[in-house]
């Protein structure tokens, strides 16, 4: 099966092209000429990763700014260009990237690209607009975070898991720091990030290749390259104990997430580790007959959510997270005593080899279902590059699972996942109305005699 | 080279003038099974997946005097069905890799299965496919947790400014239709839920004649057919459920205001719409393309977000179901400005309706709603979505054929003349949930 997967990937003249323009920008080109459509992606690198203290949330307010007009096309009117052509388009910001893209008929795509050549490097940043979408973002933060407990939650947790690395920032950065911020500061970030050479341009739909790099170099081949942005390392000291805080916040639920400091595929001087560490995620969380939906949800009947997270590709050290809410039986330290438990048991015994069949065979499955979203696969390739790894990894990705032992998995474990590299958040129900009721369901009704 | 799904012709000057390359949608092969059900395929082979949809008209609507009960029905299929545990049933899917999901809306009941198509891979999630689909068990220990599970969902609801303003939305539109009903329950009435109240829904719902079937994906007809036998065949041939009921308009405006400690209040304005198959359904689609369907170039998104900065996000729709589904504005803003935030909107609207789009924006909305067609059925995830809604609603079979061309053919006169017959700003639902916290 895994063969007829693949064979279809590879179909001939629908694998990935990879270009360079002269001033540094690349060009990756995937075909899919199932429907008349392309999506294009311009990616940069910057995100929150990039922000110091006091300007966080800049590299997301800078991407609501690029909609804000140039001289060629003022405010409005990129939007209106891409809508009037049937397309849609948006923006996202995200640790390690930024990105923008348009989905279109496959025949539309030059609109897309000269548009995105001029606000690549002619973007006006008017102050009066600057002051009306500062807000627009105050209040997605509201939206995203500051109303959503368990989102807070973990925008505090990252903050405290972190004490000098580049992930403990939100991407929408700290309210007080959007009320500061200043059009010349947007200005300096725009000069030093917006540049051919920090960006990839990603085409994936009913294209030919050759057609789209002759197209691309005659948009974004003419802009000028800028001075790379040297960024310093921002390593993260070694922890040296548990960290702990709780949140207290209108809810109803408690809720826990645990983190544990992990390295990336970009960090990581074992390459397998990471590897390990996604097939152990995936043991613990990889759908609704993985350990902590049948143990912990639907055996004992401690939690009614839990999960395990964990991002190889991120570009710097990241976190191995696990997250979960109790049942209304259960107090929020037993739920944490249980994930604990499941972590400990992971580094007794091996996982078993049905539980490596699953997850490599999920793996195997979602590469073939990825191919369906033309966006998705834009996407993953767009991220790839962009932090370094390269968009071939996608390729190597379900060759490497299937070479992670149960023995790696449980290596990783002791390694990783130790008490004194652990940050924990607790979620305090506050009461939504009046009452301290809530305050009660934190109560644990007994002590768990965890082995964590 | 292109998919044999794809046809294309020149409609030339029929699209504004210009001769542009037109698509229709993927031709639809539609049959009933033996047993009643109605199946709806379109053959994709370029990627070795199946995709499955099936429905039926079993939703919240069905809930009577027991809310909830479509929804506990939903999550429960997967939690022991054909002899086989939940354990056993997650781990069939699991380990080949599929993907199941239930769930309940409204209207309907849905369960979808992704697969890869070898049959090494298929035949597993199949048979445990069929179990869910024919035989739920309802093991009482299953159901009384599940039923925890359903009670602490709604109670986390009630820490959720967006969830508070849903519900009370729905219920002051639709007051005791069946739509005004929570999809979820209300506590007390899924304290209240038996097993055997969930296998009589069942018994009644989940039959042949009351569902449809969705198929694409890589197989020929042939395959599909046989495949659609074998799903139907284990479901009873029942009968269809009765139409739900129209929903009344409402008389007059009302206004509920509902204290949240949130930074941000959560507004919901509206009342019913319009049911599928209306003939104003073109119209009004392009006409709230215009006024808040439309992104960055409608005009709720201008007046509320670019020119004053007051919210991230607002929109306007007309949800068509199979009875008047809502009209809806909708928006999130902090407390202190959501009076005017508001009152924009709602001159927004007054003015659109008083003085109708213009020719400019009809004709851009109309190139963004034809141009973009090919990009909302681009995937068979989009495609298996739109059979079955297509088959549930009783939509003709080329819809997606003709989509374009209705939307093209409607005039600003029509336009008009719709908002004037279904949408009514003095008797709108307006419910303003929190935004009373100021750090």
């Amino acid at each position: 099966m895994l063969a007829l997967g693949l064979a279809v990937v590879a179909r001939a003249g629908d694998e990935v092209r990879e270009y360079q323009l002269e001033n540094g920008m690349k060009v990756l080109v995937k075909p899919d000429h199932r429907a008349p459509v392309a999506v294009s992606q311009v990616w940069y690198r910057v995100g929150s990763s990039d922000e110091h203290s006091g300007i966080t949330g800049i590299s997301h307010v800078l991407e609501h700014m690029m909609f804000k007009g140039t001289k060629a096309y003022p405010a409005g009117r990129f939007s209106a260009i891409i809508a009037e052509n049937g397309g849609e388009e948006n923006a996202f910001t995200s640790r390690d990237y930024t990105a923008y893209y348009q989905f279109m008929g496959s025949d539309r795509l030059e609109i897309a690209f000269e548009l995105e050549a001029d606000r690549m490097r002619n973007l006006l940043l008017p102050e009066q607009e600057f002051q009306k979408e500062r807000q627009v973002v105050r209040e997605e933060r509201f939206m995203r975070t500051d109303d959503k407990p368990e989102a807070l939650t973990y925008e505090r947790f990252n903050a405290v898991a972190s004490l000098n690395g580049p992930y403990r920032n939100p991407v929408i950065g700290w309210d007080e720091d959007l009320e500061a911020l200043t059009v010349d500061d947007l200005r300096r970030w725009y000069r030093r990030y917006y540049a051919p050479n920090n960006a990839t341009l990603v085409v994936v739909g009913d294209v030919d290749p050759d057609a789209i790099f002759k197209l691309a170099a005659k948009h974004f081949g003419k802009l000028d390259p800028s001075e790379p942005p040297v960024v310093k390392p921002r390593g993260e000291p070694r922890q040296r104990g548990e960290r702990r805080i709780r949140i207290h916040a209108p809810a109803k639920v408690p809720y826990v997430i645990v983190g544990y400091h992990a390295p990336s595929l970009k960090t990581a001087k074992e390459k397998w580790e990471p590897y390990a560490l996604d097939v152990l995620a995936g043991i613990l969380d990889g759908g609704a007959s993985a350990r902590l939906t049948r143990e912990l949800i639907r055996e004992q009947e401690i939690a009614a959510s839990a999960s395990a997270g964990y991002d190889l590709t991120a570009k710097y050290q990241t976190l191995f997270l696990l997250d979960a809410n109790p049942t209304e039986k259960h107090g929020i330290d037993e739920v944490e005593q249980a994930l604990y438990r499941q972590i400990e048991k992971l580094k007794r015994e091996l996982a078993t080899p049905a539980e490596l069949k699953r997850v490599k065979a999920q793996v195997i499955a979602s590469k073939v279902y990825e191919l369906d979203s033309v966006q998705r696969l834009a996407t993953q390739m767009g991220a790839l590059e962009t932090v370094g790894l390269g968009w071939r990894l996608m390729e190597d990705y379900p060759e490497r699972i299937k070479a992670v032992t149960a023995e790696q998995v449980r290596e990783v474990a002791r390694k990783y996942l130790v008490d004194k590299h652990r940050t924990v958040a607790v979620l305090v129900p506050e009461s939504v109305d009046g009452d301290a009721a809530a305050d009660k369901a934190m109560k644990s009704k007994k002590e768990s005699a965890g082995e964590g | 080279m292109k998919a044999e799904r794809w046809m294309k012709w020149l409609l030339g000057a029929l699209l504004l003038g210009a001769m542009q390359l037109a698509l229709a949608g993927p031709a639809i092969q539609h049959w009933t099974t033996a047993n009643g059900m109605r199946v709806y395929f379109v053959p994709a082979d370029e990627l070795p997946m199946i995709d499955i949809r099936v429905t039926f008209a079993a939703g919240a609507a069905r809930d009577g005097d027991k809310p909830g009960i479509a929804s506990m029905t939903s999550r429960m299929l997967t939690q022991g069905a054909g002899g086989r545990s939940a354990d056993e049933i997650a781990q069939a899917f699991e380990d080949v890799g599929a993907r199941i999901g239930t769930g309940a809306l409204r209207d309907m009941s849905w369960l979808s299965l992704r697969s890869l198509s070898d049959p090494e891979y298929l035949e597993p999630a199949l048979d445990a496919f069929t179990r869910v689909l024919w035989h739920p068990d309802f093991p009482e220990a299953d159901f009384l947790r599940n039923r925890n599970q359903q009670l602490l969902g709604i109670k986390a609801g009630e820490a959720s400014p967006g969830k508070i303003a849903s519900k009370a939305f729905y219920r002051a539109v639709y007051g005791d239709h069946p739509y005004g009903s929570p999809v979820e329950g209300t506590k007390e009435s899924v304290e209240k839920l038996t097993v055997d109240d969930l296998k009589a829904f069942h018994r009644r719902y989940f039959v042949a004649r009351n569902g449809v079937l969705a198929i694409t994906g890589k197989l020929t007809r042939a395959e599909a057919e046989k495949l659609a036998g074998r799903l139907s065949s284990g479901l009873e041939p029942g009968e269809a459920a009765p139409p739900t009921p129209p929903a009344p308009a409402l008389k007059e405006p009302k206004e509920i205001r509902i204290p949240f400690p949130s930074r941000q209040a959560h507004v919901y304005m509206g009342h019913p719409g319009i049911e599928r198959g209306n003939p104003d359904y073109y119209a009004l689609y392009l006409g709230n393309h215009v006024l808040g369907g439309g992104g960055f170039t409608s005009r709720l998104v201008k007046e509320v977000r670019v020119k004053r900065g007051y919210v991230y996000s607002v929109y306007s729709y007309f949800l068509p179901m199979a009875s008047q589904g809502p009209f809806q504005i909708a928006m999130q803003t902090r407390g202190s400005q959501v009076d005017d935030a508001i009152a924009v909107s709602r001159d927004t609207l007054r003015r659109f309706m008083a003085d109708g789009p213009s020719a400019e924006e009809i004709e851009a909305s109309k190139k963004n709603i034809t141009g973009g067609f090919p990009l909302r059925i681009a995937s068979n995830g989009d495609i298996v979505e739109y059979l079955a809604v297509i088959g549930f609603y009783h939509l003709p079979l080329e819809y997606l054929d003709t989509f374009t061309k209705e939307i093209d053919a409607v005039r600003a006169e029509e336009i008009v003349a719709a908002f004037e017959r279904h949408v009514h700003p003095d008797s709108m639902v307006t419910v303003i949930v929190g935004g009373g916290k100021e750090e």
